[in-house]
């Protein structure tokens, strides 16, 4: 305990995280330094790989058994956490230290009562006893505003929707009181609104509580937004530390400029997004109407556990336009592309093509339909998407040989160079691509049957930001070149201010707004909309050459 | 087109083999275990000394010695001989078994997994009322009411063992029904059957392997069961189960060899066919190939 790090709370000195893998030893965390005051927040972000979730469990000491803290020292006020034993650890857990994870439903039990489960953490750490745990659980769900508390109480994780699930996380770490939290991407897979009532949330509880809390987060939107100060994690070291607001403005390290450059934001063009910046392709030009829905409607279930997913939308998409769908989990807008791709058949309503109805040819034939090769679709997750026994090359090969008469041998090796993915990679499996690269190979797939409208059902969701500005450059690149309409479903309005020339807004299977992406960003007129816009964070712009002033100042009124 | 990535991808496959192998010595045993069970299988009779028919009143009932390594047993035959000889029936009414109830099973646990609806209610009861018999009175049964060959030994013991395996693929399919793959390969113009049958099954694979692993053993153990108590394969004919019947009668008067090594043989068997299963799920999943 040196008089020097008293001052700080939690101390991280040159941490380093190994850990040995069957290809040798993997430095995960190299050298990483970085302190926190009382009642501070400090934002970790950069991309996956950087190490910014093993730093944190290397502080929990919850590092996988392969994992090893090789070197550094953390100091957890006075206390010298690699000093303690695992007992001590433990005691320390949840009481001092508590975590709140990223996947809501995967850290609660799905088989015990939620309030079970705060109790569990209260008498484990002697705060409660068999008579008064209850009244404790579920105080501390009043806590983080759970309504109905004695109710929820009884429910079981799978009865709550993720944001509660995830305020019921939140109300376990914070059961005991800890003086330090740290949470790992608490919000990424909610909604946006969702996002913004957790995130409040958080930052409301640390601050009257005065703890003290670490956020780790891929999206710099919400660091600036929430936190004091930044540390920039780049291949498991700090590149770069500050307050947001300097650390933005003027960022020093040329990683922490192209993670900002990446960041979709307001006033951006597609071609800002990289490094260096490329002028943005250009939009084909709007032909005939391509594709038209006709009052569609999907009810799923009989009688009483009826539920409507979607209720009687129509729209139309024209060749060579770009389509925004947009709209939080739940509200239908993946039962819809299911059905305009023809995977599912609508209950009532019309799909036409060129004029032609497709919706007389049921889901279940239409893989044999001339149409099918028009109609393709990238997805959202590359991995789950890919036969993880198929290689790349058979991947794209196997719309080829069903859909075409072209052969493969070639034709593959064309459609890997349109998505910028090398031919030496085309004998990989799913699981020796990047995600970035598997992404290329969903496009690629999707492109082989030379489709006329492709649906991107939120391509690049699950990619970093600086994998996401070269997908989204690569897509309206093709669009340019090809000619090809996109139905681009995503919850990202940023990205979709970037590709699409039209926006439809739905909620619980309606249609609540539509019109051109610029208008609707600048002024919506659904209430809907609004709040939609105004949950989204802000990422922060830096001093860029290109004057982006007037538009960014329009934008940040919105 | 150039033989190379192929090269390199076959390379890859081995040292993945030996990897596995190596970081987990009990599968190496047990692959050497049965590498030693397929060999004894294909030259049995060649290697066997002694012809394990042929008897000797001179020589009955003496332990294991150098001559006979195994002993004799009480009509003077060469146990050595005879357990060798054995491994190639044993097996093979266990292989073919294992292959016929795999081949159904699997079929009728995919389609109840893909389709779901009727086809899966009917199956799925087929498969309870199966699963309601003690399995080994219901395999007594067949062979007693069938016929006393060892045909019907095969179609008991792959009728008993055709339930695990619909239930590990109608598990394995349903789960994948709906993964990103498959709609991808609906959409690539691959129609319900080809969906199932070259993108949903060969990923269900792996852990049927396991299945058929553990399964090969029950296969063995059934079949020597039921010859033990008088079904199936006959005496004289050289069977580890009727070897171990014969064989209990002596171990009251001290001759345990008569008994015990062709036990033992079983034994080892079994314990090599268990103990593959995790090695085999550990090879084929290509998720393990990193």
């Amino acid at each position: 305990m040196t008089p020097g790090t008293q001052t700080m709370f939690l101390d991280v000195q040159d941490l380093s995280v190994t850990f040995s893998t069957r290809r040798g030893i993997v430095n995960a965390v190299r050298g990483v330094t970085f302190s926190l005051a009382k009642g501070e927040t400090l934002g970790i972000v950069g991309e996956s790989g950087s190490g910014k979730s093993v730093s944190s469990y290397a502080v929990m000491r919850i590092l996988e058994r392969s994992g090893r803290i090789a070197g550094g020292q953390i100091t957890f006020d006075g206390i010298d956490l690699s000093s303690l034993t695992n007992r001590e650890m433990r005691e320390l857990r949840g009481r001092e230290i508590s975590m709140v994870f990223q996947n809501p439903r995967a850290a609660l039990n799905p088989i015990r009562k939620v309030g079970h489960q705060i109790e569990d953490v209260l008498r484990r750490h002697a705060r409660a006893t068999r008579s008064t745990a209850k009244a404790q659980a579920i105080d501390a769900l009043k806590a983080v505003r759970i309504e109905d508390p004695e109710k929820r109480y009884n429910a079981y994780p799978f009865e709550l929707s993720g944001g509660m699930c995830q305020r019921v996380v939140i109300a376990i770490a914070l059961a005991c009181d800890p003086r330090l939290l740290i949470a790992d991407e608490p919000t990424t897979g909610l909604d946006v609104t969702t996002q913004k009532v957790v995130m409040e949330l958080l930052a409301d509880l640390t601050k009257s509580r005065g703890m003290s809390s670490i956020l780790i987060t891929h999206d710099l939107g919400l660091a600036a937004e929430y936190c004091d100060r930044i540390v920039v994690m780049k291949d498991g070291q700090v590149v770069e530390a500050g307050d947001p607001k300097a650390l933005f403005a003027d960022p020093q390290d040329p990683y922490t400029r192209r993670l900002i450059r990446s960041t979709p934001r307001p006033g951006a063009q597609i071609g800002d997004l990289v490094e260096p910046p490329v002028p943005s392709p250009t939009r084909p030009v709007l032909g005939a109407p391509l594709l038209e829905v006709r009052s569609l409607r999907k009810v799923f279930g009989h009688g009483a556990e009826q539920s409507v997913a979607v209720d009687d939308i129509s729209f139309d998409i024209r060749e060579g336009e770009t389509l925004g769908l947009v709209g939080e989990s739940g509200c239908g807008k993946s039962t819809t592309s299911s059905m305009i791709m023809r995977l599912l058949d609508p209950t009532s309503g019309e799909i036409l093509m060129d004029g032609r109805t497709m919706t007389d040819v049921p889901a279940a034939k239409f893989a044999r339909d001339p149409r099918r090769g028009s109609l393709q679709m990238v997805f959202q997750d590359a991995t789950d998407s890919i036969n993880p026994r198929f290689t790349a090359r058979q991947a794209i090969s196997d719309p080829i040989r069903r859909l075409t008469d072209e052969k493969p041998a070639g034709r593959v090796e064309e459609l890997a160079a349109q998505v910028g993915l090398p031919e030496a990679l085309l004998d990989r499996f799913p699981h020796q691509l990047s995600g970035g690269q598997k992404a290329r190979v969903g496009i690629a797939r999707a492109l082989a049957s030379r489709p006329r409208l492709l649906i991107l059902d939120e391509p690049t969701a699950a990619l970093d930001v600086s994998i996401q500005a070269i997908v989204l450059n690569l897509l309206a690149e093709l669009r340019a070149d090809l000619g090809v309409s996109y139905l681009f479903v995503s919850h990202d309005l940023h990205v979709v201010r970037l590709l699409c020339d039209r926006v439809i807004v739905m909620r619980k299977g309606r249609v609540v707004e539509e019109g051109a992406t610029e208008s609707i960003m600048r002024a919506p007129t659904d209430p809907y909309t609004r709040s939609l816009l105004d949950a989204t964070p802000i990422p922060p712009a830096a001093l860029e050459p290109q004057g982006i002033g007037p538009e960014r100042h329009s934008q940040a009124t919105v | 087109m150039s033989p190379t990535p192929i090269d390199s991808r076959q390379r890859g496959f081995l040292d993945h083999v030996v990897y596995v192998l190596g970081e987990n010595p009990i599968t190496a045993i047990a692959f050497a275990l049965f590498a030693l069970i397929v060999c004894v299988a294909l030259f049995g009779p060649a290697l066997a000394p002694y012809d394990p028919m042929e008897s000797n009143a001179a020589r009955a009932l003496e332990p294991p010695s150098a001559d006979h390594w195994f002993g004799t047993d009480n009509l003077g035959r060469d146990v050595f001989s005879r357990v060798l000889v054995a491994t190639r029936l044993d097996l093979m009414i266990s292989v073919a078994a294992v292959a016929l109830s795999f081949v159904i099973g699997a079929a009728i646990g995919s389609a109840a997994g893909y389709w779901g609806g009727w086809i899966d209610a009917v199956t799925g009861r087929f498969v309870d009322t199966i699963m309601a018999f003690p399995l080994f009175v219901l395999a007594m049964g067949i062979v007693a009411a069938m016929g006393n060959t060892v045909e019907n030994i095969i179609y008991a013991t792959a009728i008993i063992n055709l339930p695990f395996y619909a239930r590990v693929a109608r598990a394995e399919v349903r789960i994948r029904r709906d993964a990103g793959f498959a709609q991808a390969a609906r959409l690539s113009g691959n129609t319900d059957l080809q969906v199932l049958a070259f993108h949903i099954f060969p990923n269900a694979l792996p852990p049927m392997m396991v299945q058929i692993s553990l399964n090969m053993g029950w296969a063995i153990l059934n079949a020597a069961g039921l010859s033990f108590i008088g079904l199936g394969v006959r005496p004289p004919t050289a069977e580890w189960g009727i070897m171990v019947a014969e064989g209990a009668n002596f171990v009251v008067s001290g001759e345990w060899w008569l008994a015990f090594f062709p036990g033992l043989a079983l034994m080892c068997a079994v314990f090599a066919f268990n103990l593959l299963g995790d090695g085999l799920r550990d090879i084929f999943d290509p998720r393990q190939r990193t």
